[in-house]
């Protein structure tokens, strides 16, 4: 235990991007509701995108914007690499972000059309409704 | 079903969590990541570009068909919502309030459509009316917001923004027009074929920058060529390319968020929805 607990400390972003992930991998396999699966898709997208962002911070670094960059009077200065964080991730995860709204736009509109036809969002209800109706005419 | 999830929950966990004691520390400067190409972006993209934003250099030039393509993808997303929820059957039952005496007529199954104007206006089934102080408070709210969008929009190179931001923002003040009165308003105000038009525009506007270049005598969206058509320090041509897509996709954004509201609210029926 002793030797576990400086690993977590100094990893815990890591901790908690998995923690998070599983919390969205639960919900979307065990829970009965169309809905609630979203919400756990989600949940695992925003741990996906907190992965990524922490890959990109660096102690003692400030956001990925040139300072003074205009009328600063530091046109000839050098940028050193190790003041800025790294912004890769952000940029991935900027456009990740908004695909994320339209995948999950996308999804309710599937929820909306499936409710329309038979009624309900419930797994198991709407299984044994298919066999009842059986395959498309 | 609900204990095999679990299993497989805590598998794939302690999988993850065993694969993270070869991950670099949080926050090290050294980490693999950090290292080959984002220090070249750090350190060149400024003199390259003139954008001190490097979010935004690199999203919108280093990687622009990247960013391109996720332009695509939300148009699609646009498209996949109307195809799938849009329903233009008319409804057999209608609902008319009369306003100078607040009658509510209830039409059932008949083909004449009352004329809606200054006699009679249309009703939802589920009408509440809408509380005054939230619809003042929002009628004052909406038009900072949208101006808030486009600073962001236009701010983008210089400080944390961009189109897909102010895209977003401008999108939800859209849905906050919607919710604090009702939906038939925002329909009323903005028809749905202009926010269909607009989405197309935007990303038009993006890939029309991008194949401008081609003539010019460069690559697809290699701003720089764009020089001898624009005014001005030739050195910040980079710049306004870069503003230009992200205007595109602002547009795109903002009509793409109102269509997704709009079809899943009203069942895509475009009438009544929260």
């Amino acid at each position: 235990m002793t030797d576990l607990l400086p690993l977590i400390v100094a990893k815990y972003n890591y901790w908690l991007y998995v923690i998070l992930m599983m919390i969205g991998l639960y919900a979307m396999i065990a829970k009965n509701n169309l809905i609630k699966k979203l919400v756990g898709m989600n949940i695992f997208q925003t741990a996906i995108i907190l992965f990524y962002v922490s890959i990109g911070y660096k102690t003692d670094a400030t956001i990925p914007i040139i300072q003074n960059a205009h009328g600063g009077g530091s046109h000839g200065a050098v940028i050193h690499a190790a003041d800025y964080i790294n912004p890769l991730p952000h940029v991935l995860m900027l456009t990740a972000i908004v695909v994320s709204v339209a995948t999950f736009g996308v999804a309710m509109a599937l929820a909306v059309r499936i409710y329309q036809r038979y009624q309900t969002l419930e797994e198991d209800e709407l299984r044994m409704r298919l066999i009842d109706i059986g395959p498309e005419e | 079903m609900k204990f095999l999830g679990v299993v497989i929950v805590c598998l794939t966990g302690a999988l993850l969590l065993y694969g993270t004691g070869e991950f670099p520390d949080w926050g090290d400067p050294n980490s693999p990541a950090s290292l080959h190409l984002s220090n070249d972006y750090i350190e060149k993209a400024f003199e390259e570009t003139q954008v001190p934003n490097l979010v935004t250099a690199v999203l919108a030039d280093y990687r622009g068909f990247d960013t391109m393509f996720e332009t695509s993808v939300i148009f699609c997303a646009g498209l996949a919502c109307f195809l799938l929820l849009r329903d233009f059957s008319q409804k057999k039952e209608r609902f008319y309030r009369h306003i100078p005496t607040g009658v509510i007529l209830h039409v059932k199954n008949s083909k004449k459509i009352l004329k809606v104007g200054k006699e009679f206006e249309h009703m939802d089934k589920d009408w509440v009316p809408s509380d005054l102080i939230i619809k003042t408070v929002c009628r004052i709210i909406i038009p900072f917001i949208q101006l808030y969008a486009l600073y962001v929009v236009a701010h983008g190179d210089f400080s944390p923004g961009g189109g897909f931001q102010g895209g977003v923002i401008f999108g939800s003040s859209l849905i906050l027009l919607a919710i604090s009165y009702d939906l038939k308003t925002l329909v009323n105000r903005i028809k749905e074929k202009v926010f269909g038009i607009y989405a197309a525009i935007g990303v038009l506007i993006y890939v029309g920058i991008g194949a401008i270049c081609m003539p010019m005598g460069g690559n697809f969206l290699d701003y720089s060529r764009l020089a001898p058509l624009v005014p001005g320090d030739p050195h910040h041509i980079r710049a306004l390319g870069m503003l230009g897509i992200e205007i595109g996709v602002g547009i795109a954004v903002t009509a793409v968020m109102a269509i997704i509201y709009i079809n899943i609210v009203s069942e895509g029926r475009h009438d009544e929805g929260l």
